[in-house]
């Protein structure tokens, strides 16, 4: 039965200020009233496609330092865009209090209902409640920060000159990957207090120089010391290459030090989304897809509507077979959806299955609980290994493939049945276990009495090695950054062998 | 809950990223842009464009897994056929790359993108240098047209608009209501009727008083209030217009018997593109006619001029004539700026040449700007110097001279020769002195 047209909330496909507003508010009732979401309050922001490309570029930052690599970035999307070879994104959020979510003028009435149910709801409640962003990331100081890091790299430039800056910048971003603590510890980051405090460290620092310091002799070092001393005063061995770098480097100037700093703050920011994808569009999905459906059922959005917001939806939860031609692996939107659908069921419908599998919630009939439970304290990894369930293994019909480096034939290790289940769900669970995926690399030693070698360690799981010329150009500039020559062994995790090796010189003239 | 429209925000935000991405890729985008020269179209050149170059200097390395060693596992949707234990042939390139191998950006090893417009000229100009050259000398000569612009109050007796000064006349007769002769006629009438009564009564005795009162009256009005007043005086105004100059069209002649090989015709299409960037900056629209010709002419498209290959002699008279019939079909000498630029490998019938000259020095020069013959030869061979004999159409045109510096002809033997041509050929007046 439709609904008096006085209940909807437009019609047609055109919306103004007005319909956004109508739309944000009905979206709120359901979210908050019905869903009962918790939310940092919303920015939306109207924008257009070309602005939407020019955010793109800056990993979807409103405001960034200036690096020639955002560029390169902007020719590749606007040229695939140009082609019609890819859509524009609908939408783009930042993790901010308030949170800022961008819509483009192009959508329809109906897209941007989606897109603030998906971006200003889904996202949102996800960004302010999950443990990984509340332990990791700052939501209300991340805007200040870069606007910090902007000013501190464009005062860096006008003093140093911009090709000086470009180059560590370029070293910075190569090692960006090893730059993340990956591990938590005791205090949050307060990217507000980190302004302050690079302020304070400068200024202290300029008060306490002494040209005269310049001018003693080295001392030599009396005694040798150990190995065990040196490597726990340098804090070694140590996996944040970048941290080592700032803190450690020996002729690295303060300004370089600190650039090392903001890149390194910035791959750190962005951690937490590399480890909850799945989840966090996952989680945006199911809001969105139960915002509509309600709009739709209270009559506030036209058959129409509904029938268009359903075919965006279900392109985006489109995931191929692996034989289709169009498969490049599992789409993280349709996954998450997947199983937070499968939550749904389990929780109101469950099968004896089910209730051997999750006891702890099967049939407890109150699955936005239970959901919000995930979101809050789960992530990709221990998401999967957690929820997937074998009714949905042989949904999408999943099976495992064993690929061994020595044989001709790869070998189905499990399909969707008894035997398999644990070991598919285990196995897709780490893959989406992002420090499972990076190379292991740890910096192990310096050799601090002759020569300042820094040796790196790669340990090397299931023998697959480094990509060779990507990991000679990084540890080319790994070296240019420490000054001396730089080793990086390559070693088997299980039986400790050396499988490879790589040597580096710096380049004379490049920071020295 | 804000909405804020962002839209009217400062456009190109990456503007100043993009501007570093292209200074830092300036060699190898440079390369590019110029290679685009030989295998763009003449209409393209200027036009935004794509570009790919090799990612060298632009590459971002990261510590990433080599797909192509270890032992590795893979979760894939859509199993039909295998059960498990089951042994499959490895795939090709190994494709199956599971969900970890997604999106490492392997196989970039070009990297394609679109300039636009002002960048790609930058980038072009600036390796070529194009010089202010004489665009002074072809812009200054606008024309000045007389256009009539509405009506004024001022102006001399010939330009006065009688229609226009009368209506204004009669509008202000009717609106200060002066007395049409009619009027005064018919009072006139009825004075003259009472005053011939024999016996006037009393009243109409009176009458007559008011009558004649009255008559007085609009007499005075009818000389107060003038049938043709200063005010109402309307003059033709007339406004000079500027008139640019501005279109142009390019004659590109070629020859195209056997002997003119493919070197050769890079090499006169290098030539062309120059003269048409250079055109194209001095006007506002520009047109190209292309004739190829070997003994007999014909006006063909693009491709076919700088793609097709004929046999036979050569009679250049022949592009001339053909020429001459374009010229008088569609391009009024009056209306259009006429550039010719010729490229031969030299090859005349001898006895066309007099018929030649004749035909550009008569016919031709009178009405174009600028006529420029470029003789283009293979490349000089391990170091000797190309042939410079010369040939039977560069003996027949030395005749014509710089004809007031609107001829002139050189001779190319390879791509690097063009420019400093080129530049020599266009430079001012009075510079381009000496032959090379």
């Amino acid at each position: 039965m439709n609904a008096p047209a006085s209940t909807l909330l437009y019609s047609g496909s055109d919306w103004n200020f007005d319909t956004l507003q109508r739309i944000y508010e009905a979206c709120e009732n359901i979210a908050i009233g019905e869903l009962d979401l918790n939310v940092y309050p919303n920015r939306i922001e109207v924008i257009t496609s070309e602005q939407m490309l020019d955010a793109y570029a800056s990993t979807g930052m409103p405001i960034f330092y200036k690096h020639w690599s955002f560029g390169k970035q902007f020719l590749a999307n606007d040229l695939l865009y140009r082609k019609g070879l890819r859509g524009l994104a609908y939408e783009l959020v930042i993790n901010s209090d308030p949170c800022i979510s961008y819509v483009m003028e192009e959508n329809s009435a109906t897209m941007q209902t989606l897109v603030i149910a998906h971006a200003a709801f889904g996202h949102n409640h996800f960004f302010k409640n999950n443990y990984v962003f509340r332990q990791w990331t700052d939501a209300e100081g991340i805007l200040d920060y870069l606007e910090f890091a902007r000013h501190y790299i464009a005062r860096c430039e006008e003093r140093h000159g911009q090709a000086e800056v470009e180059r560590v910048l370029d070293s910075a971003h190569a090692l960006m990957q090893q730059g993340i603590h990956r591990y938590p510890r005791a205090a949050p980051r307060n990217l507000n207090a980190e302004r302050r405090r690079e302020e304070d460290r400068r200024a202290y620092e300029e008060s306490t120089y002494n040209a005269l310091w310049r001018t003693l002799p080295n001392k030599k070092p009396t005694t040798r010391e150990t190995r065990d001393m040196r490597q726990k005063s340098l804090g070694l061995p140590q996996e944040n290459v970048l941290y080592f770098l700032e803190k450690s480097a020996p002729r690295l100037r303060g300004w370089q030090r600190e650039i090392l700093r903001i890149v390194r703050l910035i791959a750190q920011y962005f951690y937490p989304q590399r480890q909850t994808k799945v989840m966090n569009e996952g989680c945006a999905v199911w809001v969105h897809y139960n915002i509509l459906k309600r709009l739709h059922e209270t009559g506030q959005i036209t058959e129409g509507a509904f029938l268009e917001f359903l075919h965006s939806h279900s392109n985006v939860l489109y995931q191929p077979t692996y034989d289709s031609g169009h498969y490049s692996g599992h789409n993280p939107y349709a996954l998450g959806f997947g199983i937070m659908e499968d939550i749904e069921r389990i929780s109101r419908n469950p099968s004896d299955e089910d209730r051997t599998w999750f006891p702890d919630f099967a049939g407890c009939g109150d699955p936005i609980d239970v959901l919000k439970d995930a979101w809050a304290n789960y992530r990709d990894e221990s998401f999967i290994a957690q929820f997937l369930s074998p009714h949905l293994i042989r949904k999408w019909r999943l099976f495992k493939l064993d690929d061994r480096e020595k044989d001709d034939e790869v070998r189905v290790a499990a399909i969707h049945d008894e035997q398999g289940y644990q070991d598919v769900r285990r196995t897709l669970a780490r893959h989406h276990d992002v420090a499972s995926l990076d190379p292991d690399i740890q910096i192990v030693d310096v050799d601090f009495d002759s020569d300042r070698k820094l040796m790196l360690e790669h340990t090397v799981r299931d023998r697959v090695l480094l990509q060779r010329e990507d990991a000679r150009q990084v540890l080319q500039h790994l070296a240019d950054l420490w000054g001396y020559q730089v080793i990086l062994t390559e070693v088997d995790a299980a039986d400790r062998k050396t499988l490879n090796s790589y040597a580096i010189d710096p380049r004379p003239g490049i920071f020295y | 809950m804000h909405i804020i429209d962002r839209r009217l925000n400062p456009r190109g935000k990456s503007l100043v990223n993009r501007q570093r991405f292209l200074r830092r890729a300036r060699d190898t985008v440079r390369g590019a842009v110029r290679d685009s020269l030989t295998s763009r179209k003449i209409r393209e050149i200027e036009s935004e464009g794509e570009v790919s170059i090799k990612t060298g200097g632009i590459t971002e390395p990261t510590f990433r897994r080599d797909s192509h060693s270890g032992n590795r596992d893979h979760v894939l949707p859509g199993n039909r056929v295998f059960r498990t234990g089951d042994r499959i042939k490895r795939p090709p390139s190994s494709s199956g790359g599971g969900g970890s191998e997604a999106g490492t950006g392997e196989g970039e090893d070009e990297f394609r993108f679109v300039l636009s417009r002002e960048e790609f000229l930058d980038l072009f100009l600036e390796d070529l240098e194009l010089p202010d050259l004489a665009k002074r000398r072809l812009t200054g000569s606008d024309s000045f047209d007389i256009r009539r612009a509405g009506y004024t109050t001022s102006g001399s007796p010939s330009s006065l608009s009688v229609p226009r000064t009368m209506r204004n006349a009669m509008s202000r007769r009717l609106a200060l209501r002066r007395p049409t002769s009619a009027e005064i006629e018919d009072l006139e009438k009825e004075i003259a009727r009472l005053e011939a009564k024999a016996r006037p009564t009393e009243k109409d005795r009176a009458t007559l008083d008011a009558l004649r009162e009255r008559l007085v009256v609009l007499n005075r009005r009818r000389t107060l209030i003038s049938y043709i007043d200063p005010i109402d005086l309307r003059y033709r105004r007339f406004e000079q217009e500027r008139r640019p100059i501005s279109q142009a069209v390019i004659f590109c002649l070629m020859d195209v018997s056997g002997s003119m090989n493919e070197h050769m015709k890079e090499l006169a299409k290098i030539f062309f593109i120059l003269l048409y960037l250079f055109v194209t900056r001095c006007y506002r629209h520009v047109e190209i006619v292309f004739i190829r010709h070997t003994d007999s002419a014909q006006e063909v498209d693009e491709e076919t001029f700088f793609y097709s290959t004929e046999t036979g002699g050569t009679r250049v008279s022949s592009a001339l004539e053909e020429m001459l019939a374009v010229v008088k079909d569609r391009y009024s000498p009056l209306d259009w700026n006429i550039y010719l630029a010729q490229a031969s490998d030299g090859d005349n019938f001898t006895r066309d040449n007099v018929q030649t000259t004749a035909l550009m020095r008569n016919e031709i020069l009178p009405i174009v700007q600028y006529a420029a013959y470029l003789e283009v030869s293979n490349p000089p061979s391990g170091g000797v110097p190309g042939d410079d004999r010369a040939t039977s159409l560069w003996q027949a045109y030395s005749e014509i001279g710089e004809a007031g510096g609107k001829f002139a002809m050189r001779r190319v033997h390879s791509r690097k020769d063009i420019y400093p041509v080129f530049r020599d050929l266009f430079s001012r007046r009075g510079t381009a002195a000496h032959v090379s």
